[in-house]
């Protein structure tokens, strides 16, 4: 739809520049909603369960209510609203049973935090503990308790996804493909593996804070570090049957989100303590403990995939299965679970394919939308897989990669036909391996081997994504001219770091033809204000925003012209126009200025034309469809963006010590709109991928508590942790419906790091490592084929990684 | 207890409660809120502030222990709406995303070139060990400190490769 126009004749999109909120982010003005403090306002604090799975007996909160300064006091029993996201499984408050650690049961809200902290402990609260079900391969067994035993009567998303009622499956997706056990006759060798990993937490450096005013006449104002303000007003609205007139939200800076934020979290809690205290503006915001088990997490996913390849390296047929553990609740782990399903083979062509995707309830915090929406956790499966069936089959894991990718010509797991523009995995993994000059070891590098004992290896991954969304997710950016012919648009996709805003910033510059300086995106969306957009998720903002900021600038153009052929009195084909003015082609000095037409023009008489210029612009996904829920073929990917990461490392092999060298990173993103953003992106999220493939993962004890959650405990990377060297790569094959042949790499960079590592430290030391993350531990016990010891649920906080799969050995094809 | 401090240049005198915070004075007392707080344990550093010439989480340093002290914090860093040269090379490094771990993370680097002014990468490196930054992945940040010390190589400036 929109032609891509020559590097050399942009002046904006593709050109450095500074990212439009440095300002205030810099010198501490940006306002927070955890800086916000408002008339009146009460603070919240929440009672949380300290068991995993118990019935509540009896709740007594006289006390609390009691205590001088206490507003209001709310329990489950008490409120009537269930919230779901695509499953609607959710009470605010937990009623009769709490199924996860850290479940709220109860909530207060005081005149100080102080006063809410101690009514908090004055709530007793008698449980009967019940057995949970922790491990999601257990709460499949026939007799599992279930987490939800009136699943069957709970209303959730037909056309997407596909619950099991008297089980504990909230979601079962099936991809078929050709026909796998014909596949797997005809191969040469077939290969089965299995790979996991725990949750992890998104660790936003704001945590998740609402403020929430509900006025008695049913009139809700909700500030909120949330990700999708449209999505939480209409999750808040169905809730709690209130028009959607009624409720307004705003969301100010945010301090980043991952995923984290993109639902509906803590308002509606927040929004009933407002009510109950007559109206007074409520606060709360989440302490970093309770980021852990309070609001949820990202799934954990035991992921078994069964390869069957030809005497010529082609996979021939894969058979794949997800265990995705959504802990208590469906929410976003649903949807993680179907894209994660059409997506599961990884950038390659496999023409036989059967993938079952489950999303189980365990009585765990529960997951939600992290950076990658489930493909960081099974590409970590897919990619060391393609390593250990390399290994098998005494391939080079890179070689076997190559004849196995996504080409023109090809079609994935749902069918979908890949195209030339659809870009060049092929071209990324070329330069992620140049990077890292894979293969070979260069003479410094041999030379470090002999000063330090370490044993240097290397290894890449490669990935795609495409966005998890609606076929039909929409959005819109209105854009207003300014008197003085400077432009402010309006949209509610929101920037909490990405750099979103100065993208869409450079797309209106460039097609307005304008400087830009003259162009300013408004931070605080504002449902009220601002025009819809679906959620700030998936990768799909700068595509999708980035499309409709162009149809706005169009849009006010057209408007602009109209009022200019009228002052001109001209056609308007014969119009023209620079960054002042809009001028007769063939009579450049018969000219009107933008900011002469800026809020009407009007002759030397006085007499006006034109009004207010502006731009709407409207824009929805094309193509898409649902995929059909017996075969999983349709079309669901609005783009993807491929991308591989090259990693040297240096390993110890006698403590399992390792230090990571390189990471060459290359990524497909149609055309680079600010290069800056691009690293700052590719940058950030590799590191937060190195996180997770290094050291962080939710612990838990036999009776399901959370062990870990807090920094000190779950360490997130430092300066200290970083590569020694990081280099980023583009390719730029442009998205033909992208604006100016972009597409999103927000998530991207997060996926595939940790497969990287798996196979750098595999290639150097033979270690089989199937388990994330990879802790020094698990190298040493991975090197010396020491039985893993499975305490990721544990007794003891004490080495919590299993280095080697359980399948292992009872295959065999492994031999 | 009634305490007196000096923040950026300006006296306050409030009264506050034993168990206050610096943090928590800064931001609620005094309505300073661009000091951030990210763990309240010491942990993150989002909460550095300078006392007394030492940058110090200020999530453990409570209120009244800063009677008399003298205090810098991100409010104190740009003089006259001008930018101070970390500042300004933050900004135009995009060592900068979500922002929340900005003003302490800006607050340890003027610590940091107090005592060092012309830094190492690895100095860099160390220094700001003790703030997490969860968006940047820190090289931009680091790119932004040997900037505004004028270290900043040419080869270390090519960024981006188009491939
Ligand atoms: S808030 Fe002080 S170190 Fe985290
Ligand atoms: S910029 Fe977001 S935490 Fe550093």
């Amino acid at each position: 739809m929109y032609e891509t126009i020559p590097a050399d004749q942009l002046n904006t999109v593709g050109k450095k520049s500074g990212r439009v909120d440095a300002y205030e982010k810099v010198t501490g003005h940006a306002p927070y909603v955890s800086d916000m403090i408002m008339q009146g306002m009460l603070y919240a604090a929440v009672k949380q369960s300290p068991h995993a799975r118990a019935r509540i007996v009896k709740i007594d909160t006289k006390k609390a209510k009691a205590l001088p300064g206490v507003r209001a006091v709310v329990t489950g029993e008490e409120l009537q609203y269930r919230l779901g996201l695509y499953v609607v499984d959710k009470d605010i408050l937990a009623k009769t049973e709490v199924r996860h650690f850290g479940e709220a049961v109860a909530a207060v809200a005081a005149d100080s935090p102080l006063i809410a902290q101690k009514a908090i402990k004055l709530i007793e609260v008698e449980y009967e503990v019940l057995e949970p079900v922790l491990h999601p391969l257990k709460a499949l067994e026939k007799d599992a308790p279930l987490v939800h035993p009136a699943l069957g009567d709970y209303s959730y998303m037909e056309a997407a996804f596909t619950p099991v009622p008297g089980t504990n499956i909230a979601n079962h997706t099936k991809i078929r493909k050709g026909d796998v056990e014909k596949a797997f006759a005809q191969a040469e060798w077939i290969i089965e593996r299995q790979y996991t990993n725990p949750s992890v937490q998104h660790v936003p450096m704001e945590t998740h804070v609402a403020i929430v005013r509900w006025q008695p006449n049913d009139e809700v104002t909700i500030w909120s570090s949330a990700q999708s303000p449209y999505t939480l007003r209409n999750l808040f609205c169905t809730a709690m049957k209130l028009p959607h007139r009624n409720v307004r939200v705003i969301v100010p800076y945010v301090g980043g989100g991952f995923g984290g934020k993109a639902g509906i979290g803590i308002e509606p809690l927040v929004a009933v303590l407002s009510r109950l205290a007559g109206g007074r503006p409520v606060k709360l915001m989440a302490t970093r403990e309770q980021e852990f088990s309070l609001l949820p997490c990202r799934s954990q996913l035991t992921y078994r995939i069964k390869t069957g390849i030809a005497a010529d390296g082609k996979i021939v047929g894969q058979h794949m299965t997800m265990y995705w553990d959504a802990g208590a609740y469906a929410d976003y782990a649903v949807n993680v679970t179907r894209a994660s399903a059409y997506s599961a083979a990884g950038p390659y062509e496999i023409p036989n394919a059967w993938v079952d995707a489950y999303t189980i309830y365990t009585n765990k915090p529960f997951g939600t939308a992290y950076r990658g929406f489930g493909h960081v956790e099974f590409h970590w499966g897919i990619e060391r897989h393609m390593d250990l069936v390399a290994k098998v089959i005494g391939m080079d894991p890179v070689e076997f990669r190559r004849k196995n990718t996504l080409k023109p010509g090809s079609h994935t797991l749902t069918g979908e036909l890949i195209r030339t523009s659809t870009g060049s995995i092929d071209k990324c993994l070329d330069a992620a391996c140049k990077s890292i000059n894979y293969g070979k070891l260069t003479k410094a590098e041999k030379d470090r081997q002999k000063r330090t004992g370490m044993k240097i290896g290397k290894g890449v991954a490669c990935f795609h994504k495409a966005p998890a969304m609606p076929p039909f997710t929409a959005t819109a950016v209105i854009l207003k001219m300014n008197e003085d012919g400077t432009v402010t648009a309006n949209l509610t996709l929101t920037d909490y770091g990405q750099g979103s805003y100065t993208a869409i910033a450079q797309i209106i510059a460039e097609r307005l033809g304008f400087p830009l300086e003259r162009v300013k995106v408004a931070f605080d969306c504002d449902t009220d204000r601002d025009p819809y957009d679906w959620q700030t998720v998936a990768s799909k903002g700068l595509i999708l925003s980035g499309n409709a900021a162009i149809l706005a600038a169009e849009d006010l153009l057209a408007c602009a012209y109209d009022t200019a052929s009228q002052a001109l009195r001209c056609n308007k084909i014969d119009l023209a126009h620079d960054a002042d003015k809009i001028y007769i082609k063939h009579h450049p000095e018969s000219a009107v200025t933008f900011r002469q037409m800026a809020v009407g023009y009007a002759f030397p008489n006085g007499n006006g034309i034109g009004g207010p210029i502006i731009g709407v612009g409207r824009y929805i996904a094309q193509g898409l469809s649902h995929l059909d829920k017996a075969t999983g073929q349709g079309n669901p990917a609005l783009d993807w963006t491929y991308g591989a990461h090259g990693m040297i490392i240096e390993v110890n092999e006698k403590t399992g010590e390792y230090n990571i060298l390189k990471v060459g990173s290359a990524f497909d993103v149609g055309k680079v709109v600010n290069p800056d953003s691009v690293r700052g992106q590719a940058i950030g999220g590799m590191m937060q991928g190195l996180g997770t493939a290094v050291c962080e993962g939710y612990i838990y004890d036999k009776e399901g508590h959370l062990l870990n959650p807090s920094f000190t405990d779950n360490k997130i990377p430092t300066a200290v942790d970083m590569p020694l060297e990081i280099e980023c790569m583009v390719v730029e094959t442009p998205q033909i419906d992208g604006p100016y042949g972009a597409r999103g790499v927000g998530e991207h960079p997060m996926i595939g790091v940790a497969a990287a590592l798996g196979n750098a430290l595999q290639q150097s030391t033979g270690a089989e490592i199937t388990h994330m993350p990879m802790r020094y531990e698990d190298v040493w016990r991975a090197i010396r084929h020491i039985e893993p010891v499975d305490n990721w649920i544990t007794k003891s906080p004490f080495g919590s990684c299993k280095s080697s799969p359980q399948m292992q050995g009872h295959h065999p094809e492994l031999g | 207890m009634k305490i007196t401090v000096t923040i950026n240049g300006q006296k306050y005198q409030r009264d506050v409660q034993e168990s206050q915070t610096l943090l928590g004075f800064l931001r609620a007392d005094v309505g300073l809120t661009g000091t951030k707080g990210g763990c309240g344990a010491g942990e993150c550093g989002a909460c550095t502030v300078i006392m007394n010439g030492e940058a110090v989480n200020s999530c453990l340093v409570l209120a009244v222990e800063a009677d008399g002290a003298t205090l810098q914090t991100i409010e104190g860093e740009t003089v006259k709406g001008k930018l101070s040269p970390v500042q300004d090379a933050f900004a135009r490094h995009h060592a900068v995303q979500c922002g929340f771990c900005t003003p302490g993370m800006i607050m340890t680097v003027k610590d940091l070139l107090a005592r060092n002014p012309k830094p190492s990468r690895d100095e860099v490196i160390h220094g700001i060990e003790g703030n997490f930054c969860r968006c940047t992945g820190y090289q931009q940040i680091i790119e932004a400190v040997l900037d505004a010390t004028g270290q900043l190589k040419e080869s270390d400036k090519e960024g981006l490769k188009y491939v």
